[in-house]
């Protein structure tokens, strides 16, 4: 099994250490990870700025980094609903359909490649989970509440198997935390507020540690967790399933 | 003014953006309970999609058939092109009639074809009877939802409405008495009535008879009362057969307000002995609309206002940040259609976090129509400058490894480096209300390769 580690171009820069969590996990379940060296970004911010046009040159980048692997990983829902929603762009050869077909989420690979529910991790905190909206919606990570159906999340499945996590219900379980790209400053005041609702909700429920498949959203709302001065700490899933304390 | 600019204004009172969130969510969660009750919503709503797309996909065979059925019932058809067609024609029914007095009970078509303001120059009294329309009608504004149009009003702000209008003693905002004012008001307004004007929900093509869905009541009262009946309604109304009313009146309820069945079903099908019903039936940019492969689904459209519910935005930005007359996630993919220099920051009012999508009883991919529009507007209408170039360099930058690592150096020391007064000056808008992280000293990339270079020694 040919692995390639997909690491998006804002946890490259600004948290590696997301990136770094990310591998070593994957090692630690023995998977054999290759990085490729050269990458960039998926074309997202610009796609959903209205510049998918823009973004080609990014594409096709993607593609010629990954179209060797049999899975590519990456620790963002939100850039692998990208490549597999929106890479109608580029002409679907047949490394494109592929790269498309099998690109994953991290907590969907682990669980639902791997196969594997108990990572051996632990970590003595009250958690609360923060949905990202193009994991849950766009790859149905898990069953979001406006829909009928059977309810399950691949991230919670994760952390009900993390020894001394405490799982802390929310008042609204998968409300949108407002960052949205380019949205968190097109509409700074919305977004904000979002963000301070989502804030609320998580402290309100007890919450110490806010966790998201996706840093973008965490980025948002630990802007305003320091900027605030709020007693919560945020960590990406691959952080703390990569934790032993 | 953009959506972000009037959200911003609303968001100025953060105790009314709180309230108005916790209103509409309230009415979201409702919905949820009621259909979670129903064990066969995901394929009630893949039934009532399905249904729509074959409708719309034969829509003139089932135009005609409508027609022919509703004459045969002695119901008089009329057809606009737009909205000015759609009020002449209206305006021509209550002159023949003599009449003077309208009552209207809800309907965003007339709304969408300000047929008020035209009847009104025109020497007509038109009164809305819905008791939000109402509201809003007094307090010269535009609906801000389209199933609960005075939303964004208070109790306390009815309560002064009411005194001033219709002469109610002050009452500390009490409902009962207040809606037991406007009650004894639009009664005196129904009895008088001329003509009564209706909106119509579902027009059944084998019946040529249609259905009108009020909580209050007040369609019936208007429509029994009166000698005439309008009633109006947009192309993509139709339903082939009565048994589909069984998929959209379910649909319907329960995704606008959570109740297994609106109050008053309302079937129409032919006037009473020696008086007169007419339909009109609008197109005002609908087929143009159908024509587009991408967006054509939008006609789909219920009007059931769950998309407005769910959505984070509106609820925290109010429906008159939208500056349409259909407002939310339904808006801003029916109103850049219309004029795309207007309406194009609406598709940005968005997150794309796709609730909408998931929330709406007829199966529309709001969310992708909206990134879809983005991309139209970004070239069709002049963009800053600055965004523009951004992209651009942007584009290159991630297409080119060697810049992307150049240019991230430069930010993380930046960020590390940079005293934060300077970070987080005026041209830094994330900066306004958000820390930005600390810039790390090493990238993933060179972390890496630090590693890889440890392992080999
Ligand atoms: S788009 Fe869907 S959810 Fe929104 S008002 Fe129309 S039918 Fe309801």
């Amino acid at each position: 099994m040919k692995v390639g580690l997909f690491i998006p171009c804002y946890i490259n820069q600004l948290y590696p250490q997301v990136g770094k969590a990310t591998l070593e996990l994957l090692e630690k379940l023995n998977v054999k990870v290759s990085y490729p060296s050269g990458q960039t970004c998926c074309g997202q911010p610009m796609a959903n700025s209205g510049y998918e046009s823009e973004s080609i040159g990014a594409c096709n980048h993607f593609i010629d980094n990954f179209k060797d692997f049999d899975y590519i990983v990456t620790p963002s829902g939100s850039c692998a609903y990208h490549v597999k929603k929106h890479y109608d762009i580029i002409p679907q050869t047949e490394d494109v359909i592929n790269v498309r077909n099998n690109v994953y989420e991290l907590c969907d690979f682990i669980l639902n490649i791997l196969k594997i529910k108990d990572i051996g991790a632990s970590f003595p905190y009250k958690v609360g989970v923060h949905k990202s909206c193009h994991g849950l919606r766009g790859l149905r990570l898990g069953s979001c509440s406006e829909r009928v159906e059977a309810s399950y999340s691949y991230i919670e499945e994760l952390l009900q198997h993390t020894k001394g996590v405490e799982l802390m219900p929310l008042q609204r379980s998968d409300e949108c935390c407002g960052f949205g790209g380019t949205f968190a400053v097109v509409e700074e005041a919305i977004s904000v507020k979002m963000g301070k609702d989502k804030i609320k909700d998580h402290l309100e429920s007890g919450v110490e540690v806010i966790t998201a498949t996706d840093t973008s959203c965490l980025m948002h709302l630990e802007g305003l967790i320091t900027r605030n001065h709020q007693p919560l700490k945020v960590l990406h899933i691959a952080e703390i399933l990569n934790s032993n304390l | 003014m953009s959506h972000s600019e009037l959200a911003s204004i609303f968001n100025k009172n953060e105790k009314k953006v709180d309230w108005h969130d916790k209103a509409l969510w309230f009415v979201r969660h409702k919905r949820d309970l009621s259909v979670h009750e129903v064990k066969g919503w995901e394929a009630l709503r893949n039934l009532g999609h399905g249904i729509k797309a074959h409708t719309l996909s034969n829509l003139d065979n089932y135009l005609i058939e409508f027609e022919a059925n509703a004459i045969k019932n002695d119901i008089q058809v009329h057809w606009a092109a737009d909205g000015d067609e759609h009020n002449r024609i209206v305006h021509n029914i209550i002159k023949e009639s003599n009449g003077k007095k309208v009552v209207k009970s809800k309907s965003m078509l007339t709304e969408e074809c300000h047929l008020n303001p035209f009847l009104e120059a025109h020497g007509i009294e038109v009164i809305d009877t819905d008791l939000g329309e109402r509201i809003v009608q007094l307090a010269k504004e535009k609906p801000s939802h389209i199933v609960l149009p005075a939303i964004h009003k208070n109790k306390h702000e009815v309560d002064k409405l009411f005194q001033e209008h219709l002469g109610t003693k002050p009452c500390d905002g009490d409902p009962q008495y207040l809606t037991g004012e406007a009650r004894k008001h639009l009664r005196q307004k129904f009895i008088q009535a001329d003509v009564a004007i209706t909106g119509v929900n579902f027009a059944i093509a084998n019946t040529g008879g249609f259905v009108v869905c009020t909580n209050e009541g007040n369609a019936d009262m208007g429509a029994q009362l009166a000698p005439v009946h309008i009633a109006c309604m947009g192309v993509e109304k139709i339903i082939p057969k009565q048994e589909h009313l069984g998929v959209f009146l379910r649909l319907l309820a329960r995704s606008a307000t959570g109740q297994p069945i609106t109050t008053y079903s309302s079937h129409f099908k032919k006037p009473r002995k020696g008086e007169k019903m007419h339909i009109v039936i609008v197109d005002n940019g609908r087929t143009e609309q159908l024509s587009r492969p991408d967006f054509r689904t939008s006609l789909h459209c219920i009007r059931c206002g769950a998309c407005m519910n769910t959505c984070p935005i509106y609820r925290r930005s109010g429906g008159h940040s939208y500056d349409a007359t259909i407002p939310g996630p339904i808006g801003s993919i029916l109103s850049p259609g219309k004029d795309l220099k207007k309406y194009s920051s609406l598709p940005f009012a968005s997150t794309l976090c796709g609730s909408c999508s998931d929330v709406c009883p007829v199966k529309i991919d709001i969310h992708s129509q909206l990134y879809k529009w983005r991309q139209i507007i970004t070239k069709e209408t002049p963009q800053p400058f600055v965004k523009a170039q951004t992209m651009k360099i942007m584009g290159q930058m991630f297409s080119k490894p060697s810049q992307f690592e150049r240019v991230g150096k430069a930010v993380r020391w930046s960020l590390r480096n940079l005293p934060k007064s300077v970070i987080n000056s005026k041209l830094n808008t994330w900066g306004k209300a958000r820390d930005l992280p600390e810039g790390p000293k090493q990238s993933f990339d060179q972390w890496y390769e630090e590693r890889k270079n440890n392992q080999k020694d």
